[in-house]
């Protein structure tokens, strides 16, 4: 027992060591998930952000089709580049709604210029209040909704070309 | 070259270096009038994690996400809703992992129980280190490396 018992502490650091070196090389999943998935969309009512484009109530998700709800900002680095894929989204027919983070007229204007609308609603969440209401950590996420409003999917990230068959699959499935 | 251009804005793409350049909303900075209300949630704040660092309460940090759920937690707190349903409401969207006092259950057992292990753990030692007087610990230490 005593033999055995003077490996203890080299035991111990291999097995401390192993833990930190798999940490290294695998580090963990930093991204926030949110606990809504499999859950009702939140009740909100968002006001429009700009002039001629609808803002967003919830009650609008239980009309039978999935729809796409983005939460994204004009001051958001990775939503430019994933505004492509959002187009080709809105050209196949799809339904997308933007939750405007913190986000002012004159600068989503700007942006949608720049970048294209692929959106039929923009909800003004001034104070993140629906951003925290669907349990997202940051911009852009992009959730799926299904046809009784249920939340289905979330996307954390820009959604990159990569990405695309995963999220039209998503929307496939909550028909 | 646009692929290069992608890349490049996507080297700055730290959501957490983000920022919108809009004023905080009111009560992110400022205290609620009634000090009972804001001494309870002063106290939740310091322990919901901010979610955009990730290791800083949001009573702490000063990324804008921060500033915005401690406004939300006081318009609540202020509405009249007891921190624990505050709370509740956070869990119920980002899961366990937004709070720092987590709620007992098996998954977070093991985090409870590790400070009373440890100590027991410690009490073994000390015990047979200090408590038995057995003769191989005894009077031998000029013999021992």
């Amino acid at each position: 027992m005593r033999r055995l018992l003077i490996w203890a502490p080299l035991a111990l650091f291999v097995l401390v060591f192993g833990l930190v070196a798999s940490g290294l090389f695998a580090p963990g999943e930093r991204a926030v998930k949110s606990a809504m998935i499999g859950q009702p969309a939140p009740a909100f009512t968002l006001p429009a952000l700009l002039p001629g484009k609808p803002g967003v109530d919830s009650k609008t998700f239980a009309d039978g089709k999935p729809r796409l709800v983005n939460v994204f900002a004009s001051w958001c680095g990775p939503c430019i580049a994933e505004a492509p894929q959002l187009m080709k989204m809105r050209e196949m027919g799809i339904e997308i709604v933007g939750i405007a983070t913190a986000d002012t007229p004159e600068a989503m204007l700007g942006f949608l210029t720049r970048n294209g609308d692929p959106f039929t609603a923009i909800g003004d969440d001034r104070n993140r209040k629906v951003q925290f209401a669907f349990g997202s950590a940051g911009v852009p996420e992009t959730f799926v909704i299904d046809g009784k409003g249920k939340v289905t999917y979330q996307h954390i990230g820009y959604v990159g070309p990569q990405d695309m068959p995963k999220l039209l699959e998503a929307l496939a499935a909550a028909r | 070259m646009k692929r290069f251009l992608l890349l490049l804005t996507l080297m700055f793409a730290a959501p957490a270096l983000a920022d919108s350049g809009l004023p905080p909303p009111e009560l992110a900075y400022t205290q609620l009038r009634d000090p009972a209300k804001e001494l309870r949630a002063k106290a939740l704040m310091e322990t919901l994690r901010c979610l955009v660092c990730q290791g800083q309460s949001i009573a702490d940090s000063d990324a804008e996400m921060a500033a915005d759920m401690r406004a939300l937690v006081r318009q609540r707190i202020e509405a009249g809703e007891t921190p624990d349903q505050v709370r509740g409401w956070l869990i119920q969207r980002y899961g366990d992992y937004v709070t720092y006092d987590p709620p007992f259950s098996w998954l977070t057992a093991p985090l409870w129980a590790a400070p009373v292990l440890l100590i027991a753990i410690g009490l073994f030692i000390a015990r047979r280190s200090f408590g038995k007087d057995d003769d191989e610990s005894e009077g031998q230490e000029g013999t021992r490396a």
